[in-house]
C-alpha cells in the first residue's frame, strides 16, 4: 500500500501577477496525472461519511476510484448519475464544510480533494466533447414547469426529465443559469461552463424559455392550468441596502448591480459591449462573504487602485470561503475589518468618501459569533469612488406577490416542507434560495433533488 | 416562445421611430402604465421602453428616441428582423379609476406612454385634458391618437413653431388660472417637465402622477439600478414603479443618477459614429 500523503495535490493557477488584469479563470484544474494522483489518497472508507456530507448524496468513493484507475469515462458516469451539474459544483461548492469537511484523511492532514476532482471529471468529458447521456423514463406525458433556471431549477429538471417527464424551464433573464450567470464571476466559473451544464440539461429534454417573468408574463395559477406541478427556485435576487444616509449616491452599487453588469451584461468588455459600469480607483465592498469577496476581485480587474472589504467583524466571523479570502488577499484586496460605514459624504452626486465606525466584538450572538459592537467616537473616514453594498440579498418577491395562497415567512422566503418542497399551494413546490434565503449552490440543488423527488410522487399519484 | 419580428418599422420624427412587435404572450397581459425591456441584439444594453400600444390580437407598439448607442443600433433594424429579447410586461400599472377631469400631458416622448392610459381613463368617463409637449413641431408624435382619447386637447412648442410657445407648464397654469376644476394630473415625459409639473400643480394640491425613468438592468428588482427616493424613502422604480405621486419625488437625485454613465455613453456614441461613417465612406 502507499504511503500515506497527507496533502491535497496542487492545482496550478493563474500567476497571481497575471490575474486582476484579465478575467480568466483562476485554477487550472488538474492533468490526468494529478487526478489519479490525488484519487489514490482515497482510503476507500467502507463508510463513507464524505457521501452523507453531500448534499446531493453523489457516490464518491465511487467516481474516485475510477479515477484512480484512469477510467475517466465511468467516473464521469457515474458522478452525473447524481449530479447534473458537476463541472459547477466542482468549482464553487463549499467542499471544506461539507464532503472533504468529514472525509477521514483530515484528521491526519488534508482531506481528498474531492471538488478538483469533481471538475476534473466533469471537465475531462466536456473536453472529449462525447458526453454521455443517461438512460431516461418512458414519457409519462405529464408537464412541469420549472421557474428559475439556477440551480435548484436546473436539478429539478434534470431529474423530472430523466424520469420521462415534460420539463419547460422559465428563466426572466435573457440567459439561462440565474445566479451562476449573473452574479458568480467569470474568474470564478467560466460562463461557457455554465452554458455547458445547461445544454446537457437541455439535451435531456428539457425545454428553456428565457426572458419570460413568471409573476409579470404568466401567473404561477396560469401554469397550473397548462402544467401538473411547478417548482419555484426563484432564488434570493432582492439586494439589501444599509439605509444609511448618502446610500443613492452616484457610484454606489448593490452587488446585485455591480455584479450583473460586469458577468451577464459583460461590461468589463464595454465598449464591445454596450453595458457601462463604474471602473472605479478607489473601491470599498461592504461585506464579508463569497458576494463580497467576487465583487472586490472584480474590482481588481475593472481597474481599481485599491479595492477594500469593509466588515464589521473580524476575519475569523468573515462567511466567505477560505479559499476565495486567501484568493482575494493574494491578488491584493485589503480589509478593513471590525469596520462599519455610517453614511457617505458626496460632491455633485458622486459618492466622495464612506464615514465609518469601529467595532469591537463583545458576547456571541445567536449566530454564534460574536457580535460586534460599536466604539463611540471612533468614526472616520475613508476616500472612495466607488462602492459595492454586498450585505446579503432577500428572496425574490416577484412570485409570492403574484401566487394567492402561496404562504410566505416573515423574511419573505416561500415557506416549504423540507423533506417534500411542497408549499402551502397544492401542485407548487419550491426550493434553494428562494425558499431558505441567500444560501450555497449546493443546498440549492440539494433543495431540488428532494423536490424533484417529491414532484415526481405527486404527478404519478396525484396525492398532494 | 418569444417571437419578437418587427412587423413595422415607422419613422415618427427624426429619431423618433415605432416599432409594431410580434410579441403575443406581452400584449395578451399588458396594462397601461407597464413598460418592457429590450436587449435588441447580443451586445446591446437591456432597454426600458414604456408601451405605446397593445391591443388584444394586435402587436406591441413601442416608440423609442435615439439617444445613445443601442438606441441607435435598434433603430437600424428592419421590419421582418427579430428583437433577441422582448420581456415583460414590467412595473406596476396605472391605477385606473373615475376620477373626474384628468389632465393628461406628455412631453417629446413621453407623449407615447400616456396614449394608452388616457384612453383607457376616457374608457371609464374621465374627462380627458391633454397638454402635448414638443422642442418643435417636427419632434411633436402622436398628436392624431392622442385627439381621439382626448376631450380637450393644447399643444405647445418651445419655438413657438406649432400649437402655443412655450412649455407644458405654460398651458397648464392658463387652465388652473381659468378655474378648471382639475381631479388628477398625470405628467410623462423628460424629468425636468415632470419635475416643473408637479411645482406647478403642488400649491393647488392637485394630485400629479409622474412616471420615472432611471437607468434600469434587469427591470424585475433585483439590482437596484433604478432606486429613486419617494417622500423621503428608496423606492425600486421598476417592481415599485414606474409611477409615483409627483408631489414627492426627489427630483435632484434623479437627475443625478441618470447622469451616472454620461462619459461612457458619449465614449459608446463616438466609437458607433466612427464605424458607421467608416461604412459609408468605405
Amino acid at each position: 500500500m502507499a504511503k500515506l500523503v497527507r496533502e491535497k495535490t496542487p492545482m496550478k493557477e493563474q500567476p497571481v501577477g497575471e490575474r486582476t488584469s484579465n478575467f480568466d479563470e483562476v485554477p487550472y484544474g488538474y492533468s490526468e496525472e494529478e487526478a489519479i494522483q490525488e484519487a489514490k489518497r482515497c482510503l476507500r472508507c467502507k463508510k463513507a461519511f464524505c457521501v452523507g456530507g453531500c448534499p446531493v448524496e453523489i457516490d464518491i468513493p465511487g467516481f474516485i476510484q475510477h479515477v484512480a484507475k484512469g477510467e475517466f469515462r465511468q467516473a464521469a458516469r457515474l458522478l452525473k448519475e447524481k449530479n447534473v451539474l458537476p463541472a459547477i459544483c466542482g468549482r464553487v461548492c463549499p467542499q471544506e464544510d461539507q464532503c472533504e469537511k468529514v472525509c477521514v484523511l483530515s484528521k491526519k492532514g488534508e482531506p481528498v480533494a474531492i471538488g478538483r476532482l469533481e471538475r476534473f471529471v466533469a471537465d475531462w468529458e466536456a473536453q472529449r466533447g462525447m458526453v454521455e447521456m443517461p438512460r431516461k423514463a418512458e414519457p409519462t406525458e405529464k408537464k412541469v414547469a420549472v421557474v428559475g433556471s439556477g440551480p435548484a431549477g436546473l436539478t429539478v429538471a434534470g431529474d423530472l426529465v430523466q424520469l420521462g417527464h415534460e420539463v419547460t424551464i422559465f428563466e426572466a433573464l435573457h440567459k439561462p443559469g440565474g445566479v451562476l450567470v449573473y452574479g458568480i464571476p467569470e474568474f470564478r466559473l467560466p460562463k461557457a461552463i455554465v452554458a455547458r451544464e445547461v445544454e446537457y440539461v437541455e439535451k435531456l429534454g428539457a425545454k428553456v424559455v428565457t426572458s419570460f417573468v413568471v409573476g409579470n408574463t404568466c401567473t404561477v395559477d396560469e401554469l397550473l392550468q397548462e402544467f401538473d406541478a411547478v417548482f419555484v427556485g426563484t432564488g434570493a435576487g432582492l439586494p439589501w441596502f444599509m439605509g444609511i444616509p448618502g446610500e443613492n449616491y452616484n457610484g454606489i452599487y448593490s452587488a446585485n448591480e455591480y455584479l450583473t453588469r460586469t458577468n451577464l451584461m459583460r461590461a468589463y468588455l464595454f465598449p464591445e459591449y454596450d453595458t457601462p459600469i463604474v471602473r472605479g480607483k478607489r473601491v470599498a465592498v461592504i461585506g464579508g462573504g463569497n458576494v463580497a469577496m467576487d465583487s472586490a476581485r472584480t474590482a481588481l480587474r475593472l481597474g481599481a487602485e485599491h479595492s477594500m472589504i469593509i466588515y464589521r467583524r473580524s476575519k475569523a466571523e468573515m462567511p466567505a470561503r477560505v479559499e476565495e479570502i486567501v484568493h482575494a488577499e493574494e491578488e491584493g484586496v485589503e480589509f478593513e475589518l471590525l469596520t462599519l460605514p455610517v453614511m457617505y459624504h458626496g460632491v455633485k452626486g458622486w459618492v466622495k468618501e464612506m464615514e465609518c465606525i469601529r467595532m469591537q466584538l463583545g458576547e456571541p450572538d445567536a449566530s454564534g459569533r460574536r457580535r460586534p459592537v460599536p466604539v463611540d467616537g471612533s468614526n472616520f473616514r475613508i476616500e472612495v469612488d466607488t462602492v459595492v453594498v454586498a450585505i446579503g440579498q432577500s428572496p425574490n418577491p416577484l412570485v409570492p406577490a403574484t401566487t394567492p395562497g402561496l404562504e410566505v415567512g416573515k423574511h419573505g422566503n416561500i415557506v416549504v416542507d423540507s423533506e417534500t418542497g411542497k408549499t402551502s399551494k397544492k401542485g407548487v413546490f419550491a426550493g434553494g434560495d428562494i425558499a431558505t434565503g441567500a444560501a450555497t449552490v449546493i443546498l440549492a440543488m440539494g433543495a431540488g433533488r428532494v423536490a424533484a423527488r417529491a414532484m415526481d410522487e405527486y404527478i404519478r399519484t396525484g396525492k398532494w | 416562445m418569444p417571437v419578437n419580428k418587427i412587423l413595422k418599422k415607422t419613422e415618427l420624427a427624426p429619431q423618433i421611430k415605432l416599432f409594431e412587435i410580434e410579441a403575443p404572450y406581452i400584449v395578451d397581459k399588458v396594462l397601461p402604465g407597464q413598460f418592457v425591456v429590450i436587449r435588441a441584439y447580443e451586445t446591446g444594453e437591456r432597454i426600458p421602453l414604456t408601451v405605446a400600444d397593445a391591443r388584444k390580437g394586435g402587436p406591441l407598439v413601442v416608440i423609442f428616441q435615439e439617444v445613445g448607442k443601442s438606441t441607435r443600433q435598434m433603430g437600424l433594424m428592419e421590419e421582418g428582423e427579430h428583437l433577441l429579447d422582448v420581456i415583460g410586461p414590467l412595473g406596476r400599472p396605472s391605477n385606473l379609476d373615475r376620477f373626474g377631469t384628468v389632465v393628461c400631458i406628455g412631453g417629446g416622448v413621453g407623449i407615447p406612454p400616456v396614449f394608452p392610459i388616457a384612453r383607457a381613463l376616457k374608457r371609464i368617463r374621465n374627462r380627458i385634458v391633454s397638454i402635448l409637449g414638443a422642442r418643435t413641431r417636427g419632434l411633436l408624435i402622436l398628436e392624431d391618437w392622442m385627439r381621439e382619447v382626448s376631450h380637450e386637447l393644447y399643444i405647445t412648442t418651445d419655438d413657438g413653431s406649432y400649437g402655443t410657445k412655450g412649455f407644458v407648464t405654460d398651458e397648464l397654469k392658463r387652465l388652473i388660472g381659468e378655474g378648471m376644476a382639475i381631479d388628477r394630473v398625470l405628467a410623462i415625459g423628460p424629468t425636468v417637465m415632470m419635475k416643473a409639473v408637479s411645482e406647478v400643480t403642488k400649491p393647488h394640491g392637485i394630485k400629479t402622477i409622474v412616471s420615472l425613468n432611471p437607468i434600469m438592468v434587469d427591470g424585475t428588482g433585483m439590482c437596484g439600478a433604478c432606486r429613486v427616493e419617494v417622500g423621503g424613502e428608496t423606492k425600486f422604480a421598476c417592481v415599485d414603479g414606474p409611477e409615483f405621486d409627483g408631489h414627492n419625488v426627489n427630483y435632484e437625485l434623479l437627475f443625478a443618477r441618470q447622469s451616472i454613465y454620461l462619459s461612457q455613453e458619449k465614449e459608446s456614441m463616438e466609437l458607433f459614429e466612427r464605424e458607421h461613417t467608416d461604412g459609408k465612406a468605405g
